[in-house]
């Protein structure tokens, strides 16, 4: 890896053929690939139901993704996103199942607290000038400790709060389209990367995100309150891990609170197999989509032909540094 | 810490003729190999329950996580301070941490393993569940339930942990040597939940024919239960370990049944026989604390029901 690769993000250039836009589009290329490698050396992997329980297997991660994206195309890192996600699952828990309150106060509940613990990490990064790295590493283990502590160190039930399963493994789509059982799970990470998508690319967030993330002091001399959008970037995929809470804890019926651990790392090869460049300044959300769908895509397809586990590990680690190297190729002929 | 190791180096040799006396009070300390999972909190119940009945005093600790081996091993250098009567200890790694238990055993303080063994004969002795047999027993079960021919999987929760070899080999060589129509297709591992779900319906997609799926501890059970709702699938499937999602799905007929551990056993075993041992009686080198088969015949049954969490 050259130096010049690491710190010297360009802001994205106008224009169609961006590098992004380029990263995207092989990515795209390699899952595509991937989907008729299978089809044709796996048998059954080509069906229907197998795509939904991809599609299904994708949600959380592709949900995590997409908040650990905007942290580093802002030049940040977020290792707490796996343990914020169970922490923010335990608070759906404590408001629904301990206090007995109603689905949108429990979901509120996951929300908010993973904007606060993610805005607490920016304000430790913008304030107290702790590197991203250590900040969020510090998040991580105060996120799955609390989560231990809040939850008893047991699992929380979501029994009396049967409406809990239409955020995830309920299929709503059913009743307008029957036969076509998409999770609802599916549709809020595609919610999410859409949402995220548009503040990205249509507000005065977004751009500081990016300018954050291209040259921060620059963004500083300019006028931007670096410190604030630094918070509020942080506290927003936060709030993102929440959504991710909400996900795995309903497919799961529980909050598990030893869970967690290790997503923020296939999160964070989500997001650079989808383009994202560490040095920040540049990514897109649909690149981290299709990096989480490039994930599970294997992980699947390598089970169903019935590879080891060992190797189906190898593989991923392989993926990921071909898709770092596509990176800095690419980089040098722009 | 080094003044306490120290402070303990200099008290070992008095220790090793104080130590037998119950006219002070009996303080064992328990050191398992965590305290968040349930398990360990049963067996903490068992063993609060014999120290009320052996008038001992007892604490009970363990690392954050079963991979935390230099931890563990802190906590036990701090325990061994404390010049206890007696130590339970359930070692992380059977072999790393025999150098520290020998601090303990040249101090003279009785030792007794729990859970997993330790590879020397410093523990008077072991409380443990026998994993190969008690997944022997689980294989026994699909055997059964499929009418002893078919492809079967397993979903193990690691491929390195004693447990977790113990299940997977205990599981496997119980068909092979028994039931010569049932073939193993498959075996994989995850010890989360949510992977081991996942992991489940891409085998159910890869072997239409399954006839049935073991799940080799707690979190793997709950992905079998999760997979098999979520799929529709009809497997035979078989737990580990319980907790609330398994004893939900045995009741609602998405297990056919789990094997349990008696961790509560183990945990009394620990110290009934630590007391055992400041009287001078003599202890089997290792103690089996048995296992059960429950399903929704029995999981009312009070023997049953008391080993069971949720």
């Amino acid at each position: 890896m050259t130096d010049t690769a690491l710190t010297h993000a360009q802001p994205e250039k106008p224009g169609f053929f961006t590098i992004a836009t380029m990263q995207k589009a092989v990515a795209f290329v390699v899952l595509v690939a991937l989907l008729i490698f299978f089809s044709v050396f796996a048998a059954n992997f080509a069906a229907w139901n197998n795509m939904v329980n991809i599609m299904q297997a994708t949600a959380v991660n592709g949900v995590l993704g997409v908040a650990v994206t905007l942290v580093i195309i802002s030049g940040g890192i977020d290792l707490a996103v796996g343990t914020m996600m169970t922490l923010t699952a335990v608070m759906a828990g404590i408001v629904l199942t301990n206090l007995g309150m109603p689905l949108p106060l429990g979901i509120a509940g996951a929300l908010l607290s993973g904007a606060a613990m993610g805005g607490f990490s920016g304000a430790i990064i913008a304030k107290l000038r702790i590197p991203p790295f250590i900040a969020t590493l510090g998040m991580m283990q105060i996120a799955r400790g609390l989560a231990l502590v809040f939850s008893g160190a047991k699992p929380i039930y979501f029994n009396d709060t049967p409406s809990y399963q239409y955020i995830s493994p309920e299929s709503s789509i059913t009743s307008l389209i029957p036969g076509l059982e998409i999770p609802n799970g599916v549709f809020v990470m595609f919610g999410v990367a859409i949402i995220a998508s548009i503040i990205l690319n249509r507000s005065l967030l977004g751009r500081y995100i990016f300018a954050l993330g291209s040259n921060e002091e620059a963004a500083r001399l300019s006028g931007v309150n670096v410190n604030f959008w630094k918070i509020v970037t942080y506290a927003l995929s936060g709030m993102i891990c929440g959504v991710a809470g909400l996900l795995v804890s309903s497919r799961l019926n529980s909050a598990q609170p030893a869970l967690g651990l290790g997503y923020e790392l296939d999160a964070i090869a989500a997001a650079v197999i989808g383009g994202t460049s560490l040095a920040g300044g540049r990514g897109t959300v649909l690149g981290t989509i299709i990096g989480a769908f490039i994930m599970s895509v294997l992980t699947n397809g390598l089970r169903v032909m019935g590879v080891q586990e060992e190797w189906k590990i190898v593989v991923t680690g392989v993926i990921i540094i071909i898709a770092v190297y596509v990176d800095i190729a690419l980089r040098k002929k722009m | 810490m080094k003044k306490k190791l120290f402070a303990a180096a200099l008290f070992g040799a008095a220790t090793m003729f104080s130590a037998p006396s119950f006219a002070e009070d009996v303080y064992f300390p328990i050191i398992a190999k965590g305290f968040s999972h349930q398990f360990w909190q049963a067996v903490k119940a068992g063993a609060e329950s014999a120290a009320k009945a052996n008038n001992v005093t007892i604490t009970f600790e363990g690392p954050n996580t079963e991979a935390e081996i230099d931890k563990q091993t802190d906590i036990l250098n701090a325990a061994i301070a404390k010049k206890p009567q007696g130590l339970g200890f359930a070692a992380l790694d059977s072999k790393a941490q025999v150098p520290a238990l020998q601090k303990a055993a040249d101090a003279g303080i009785p030792i007794v393993a729990f859970d997993s063994g330790v590879e020397s004969d410093l523990p008077l002795t072991t409380c443990t569940t026998d994993n190969v047999n008690a997944a022997g027993a689980a294989a026994d079960k699909m055997a059964e339930a499929i009418g002893g021919e078919g492809e079967v999987a397993a979903e193990i929760h690691d491929q390195t942990s004693a447990t977790g070899i113990g299940r997977r080999d205990g599981f496997v060589n119980r068909i092979k040597e028994k039931y010569p129509k049932i073939t193993i297709v498959d075996i994989k591992y995850a010890n989360d939940a949510l992977k081991a779900a996942d992991d489940i319906k891409a085998t159910l997609q890869a072997y239409p024919n399954l006839k049935g799926i073991f799940a080799s501890n707690e979190g793997a059970a709950i992905g079998l239960a999760v997979a098999k709702k979520e799929t529709g699938s009809k497997v035979v499937a078989i737990g580990y370990d319980s907790g609330k999602t398994q004893k939900d799905a045995i009741n609602d007929g998405t297990l056919l049944g789990s094997i349990t551990q008696n961790p509560v056993g183990i945990g009394e075993c620990v110290v009934n026989s630590l007391a055992k041992a400041l009287k001078g009686e003599k202890l089997d080198k290792i103690i089996d604390t048995g296992f059960y088969w429950y399903d929704k015949s029995n999981m009312a049954d009070p023997k049953v029901a008391a080993v069971l969490y949720d």
